[in-house]
């Protein structure tokens, strides 16, 4: 490369060979190929390190949100009798013999279970139809249809069928569906699921409204100290710096934990309150297991990563364009909002971006004392990965969290420009 | 570098020898967790020459799906509720254990005779103890708490009430508050009625409720100052009575009665380990000597005569037993089945109900 660029010291016209009569540019195109090769190899184990832990497992991630087995593979008698049929169809004798089929199966191989808690996803109570029946489909003599019905009467229930039909499906929309509080009604039309079963399109709008609240309060809070750091002598900055360091290494279990010492009904802040006699020992403030608590926490955890590239960027502009600026007669104001703050904005979006998108999948400081009206999505997530173990939904509701910040990162880019943002 | 080549290769050697036999425990943690290191793992390791580490978790059904499905099983025994055994043996996520090949007792009664009724319901577990949940309260704040309905009340007794965060125990507790006697709790709460009418009496406390979720929270929330009442495992409020000498006092009315026991995950590589482990710790000795360590009582009829008293050599833990004549005036039986088959809707509709405002 470097060397074919050179313009070729003036010679003649006739191409240069190399001692083995090979084209000088086809050795130095040879050379540097054999470069790039051993560049790429040295590249190589990074690329496959990300391929197998970060595409992949959001590959496998983003697949199971629409792909869920655990309906399909275990009964195949019945997938095959939904194959052909339109949806919302009447089940007859046949499919009732289908399902009886399976079911024994499932209950030899203990996958009633399994079967039941994929339709009960979509059908919330149906879980049990699957794993009594289990127990009882060897018995079952035909007419199957009639014996179905002296199990449960739900058996004929079209919510089911529908239910059913939709979990026999390879590919199925239902956990996007279900993770803005939608479902599909027995005719296939989108209808919102009941009132009290509505939680998803609440959270995601807290989430995001959260995650925007606390990046500006750590841009509050963040851009005076930056701006301190920035400004001081040296040795005061250094030692200032290790106060804003200090914390950040601390464990976040750690500072979450002492923010619930602090804060708690019983804990020192209302303590104090009440010994000066602020506040009445029976009307104490409610700071923790709530949304202040998340807020307050989050605020203080993500502070330095705000702090951080504000210092960075403020510690570059040369402090003369502001004394510049007064001697022109501008006020400290104007000196202010139109020499000095410009020049912070990369910061200012790289320490908002990086507070808000890190804000959005917070789950341990939530989930410890955000209470019940302090939870964010990841909660939500965590408890369908930990708790339910349905991780289509979880897979779902992660993918819609990820397109939102992808779509917040993509605005970002087009109102300020990610070119302009400074990490440090 | 030779040296440490050599050296961390005779490690792992070292670390590959001994995971041919070792036997890895998930449990409750705290106090709980400590009776069952002293009773069933110090013996255990002691009597075979097999090592075995007890690991913790606030609910230790949950993480065996996902390592079943995972296929990477890192724990060999595993202590569960009978309705997550249930659920779980049924989903095919254990492995089923041969309860004839358990141990006689030691007044030679047959494993399948000596165990307590319900106790070998699950083929896939062997059950160590009877536990409950119960309420409790801090007796320096109130006093005078009889019932469930006190619990409830808090006009009467005002202040923050702990709950664990879950479905299970909290609907039952709510319909026994609400004047449902205990026997006809689960029939009215297989109805969509019954389930409404539990929220209903949970929406009551709602905003006063500070959720819990690892066993060893309600003692501390109680101690702490947080809430004047909580729900808890009845053993945790024994030990930080008894143990710790705080001013706690069970109250019995409404207490919810259920098992814990012994489930071995679908492959894990110790399965060998693990069946000598279930088979050892619930032996007539070592669920007696559990209840050395906490007040839960033994899922083995020969282990009651050598029931005696707690670690301090002083209190009786007859009279501390879930199963004591005088706390079973009005108790419920956790009825496995229902949760087994509900467990997971009822979650997620407490889930959605703890959610919304």
């Amino acid at each position: 490369m470097t060397h074919a660029d050179q313009p070729d010291q003036g010679q003649e016209p006739e191409l240069l060979r190399t001692a083995d009569g090979l084209l000088l540019q086809t050795a130095l195109n040879r050379v540097s190929r054999r470069a790039k090769i051993k560049a790429f190899l040295l590249v190589l184990p990074l690329l496959a390190f990300i391929l197998v832990s970060f595409v992949a497992p959001i590959g496998q991630m983003l697949l199971r949100s629409v792909n869920n087995d655990q309906f399909y593979s275990n009964m195949p008698e019945l997938t095959l009798w939904f194959a052909d049929k339109e949806f919302g169809v009447e089940p007859d004798e046949m499919a009732f013999t289908a399902l009886a089929a399976d079911l024994t199966f499932a209950a030899k191989e203990r996958t009633a279970g399994s079967v039941g808690t994929r339709v009960n996803y979509d059908l919330p109570g149906s879980r049990s139809l699957f794993t009594s029946a289990a127990r009882k489909a060897k018995g079952l003599n035909p007419p199957f249809k009639d014996a179905f019905i002296k199990i449960n009467k739900d058996w004929v229930d079209p919510e089911l069928w529908a239910a059913m039909h939709a979990a026999s499906a390879t590919y199925t929309s239902s956990f996007y569906l279900a993770a803005v509080d939608r479902k599909r009604d027995t005719d296939g039309s989108i209808i919102q699921v009941d009132e009290n079963r509505r939680i998803y399109v609440q959270l995601f709008w807290r989430t995001l409204w959260l995650s925007g609240l606390i990046a500006v309060l750590c841009l509050l809070l963040g851009f005076p100290v930056a701006h301190l750091l920035a400004t001081l002598p040296m040795r005061k900055a250094s030692l200032l710096m290790i106060l804003v360091l200090l914390p950040f290494w601390t464990s976040l279990l750690v500072r979450t934990t002492a923010w619930m010492v602090i804060l708690q009904g019983q804990g020192v802040f209302n303590n104090i309150l009440v010994s000066l006699g602020i506040v009445a020992d029976d009307n104490r403030f409610e700071l923790m297991y709530n949304q202040t608590g998340s807020i307050v926490a989050m605020t203080h955890i993500l502070l330095p990563f705000m702090i951080l590239p504000l210092y960075s960027v403020m510690r570059t502009i040369p402090p003369s364009y502001a004394r510049a600026a007064r001697s022109l007669g501008a006020t400290s104001w104007t000196t202010f909002r139109r020499i000095y703050l410009p020049q912070t904005i990369p910061g200012i979006g790289a320490g908002g971006l990086l507070v808000f998108i890190l804000a959005v999948g917070y789950y341990i400081t939530p989930a410890l004392v955000g209470g019940a009206s302090g939870q964010l999505i990841s909660n939500q997530i965590a408890f369908h990965m930990q708790d339910s173990l349905n991780w289509s939904m979880a897979s779902a509701l992660a993918a819609i969290l990820l397109a939102a910040v992808l779509v917040l990162y993509w605005l970002y880019d087009r109102l300020i420009g990610i070119d302009n943002m400074k990490l440090g | 570098m030779r040296k440490l080549l050599i050296l961390s290769t005779a490690l792992t050697t070292v670390g590959f020898a001994a995971s041919a036999e070792q036997v890895t425990v998930m449990s409750w943690g705290g106090a709980y967790g400590v009776s069952q290191v002293e009773a069933y793992n110090k013996p255990f390791t002691a009597a075979t020459g097999i090592p075995s580490t007890m690991v913790d978790s606030d609910n230790p059904a949950t993480p065996i799906k996902a390592m079943v499905e995972a296929g990477n099983v890192t724990i060999d025994v595993a202590d569960v509720e009978l309705s997550d055994a249930i659920r779980l043996c049924d989903e095919g996520m254990l492995e089923v254990i041969d309860h004839a090949a358990l141990p006689d007792g030691a007044d030679g009664t047959p494993a399948l005779e000596d165990f307590v009724d319900g106790a070998l319901m699950s083929e896939c577990a062997v059950a160590n103890i009877v536990w409950s949940t119960v309420f409790a309260y801090d007796t320096t704040k109130t006093s005078g708490v009889k019932s469930l309905a006190d619990f409830y009340d808090l006009a009467k007794y005002p202040g923050k009430r702990g709950l664990r965060k879950g479905a299970k125990a909290n609907l039952e507790m709510a319909l026994m508050a609400d004047g449902v006697p205990a026997a006809g709790v689960y029939d009215l709460l297989a109805t969509e009625a019954g389930v409404a009418r539990a929220f209903a009496k949970l929406d009551t406390i709602k905003s006063d409720v500070v959720w819990w979720e690892a066993g060893a929270q309600p003692p501390q929330l109680l101690a702490d100052g947080e809430v004047v009442m909580t729900t808890a495992y009845n053993g945790r409020i024994f030990n930080a009575a008894v143990g710790e000498g705080k001013p706690f006092e069970i109250v019995w009315d409404g207490q919810i009665m259920d098992f814990d026991l012994f489930v071995i995950p679908k492959g894990t590589p110790n399965k060998d380990a693990a069946m000598k482990y279930v088979a050892f710790a619930t032996g007539t000795q070592p669920l007696a000597d559990q209840a050395r360590y906490i007040s839960y009582g033994p899922a083995r009829k020969s282990s009651a005569p050598f029931v005696g008293k707690f670690k301090d050599d002083k209190t009786d833990m007859g009279p501390q037993m879930p199963t004591a004549a005088a706390n079973l005036s009005n108790a419920l039986a956790n009825d496995f089945a229902f949760w087994a088959d509900r467990d997971t809707e009822l979650s997620e509709r407490f889930n959605s109900w703890l959610l919304s405002n």
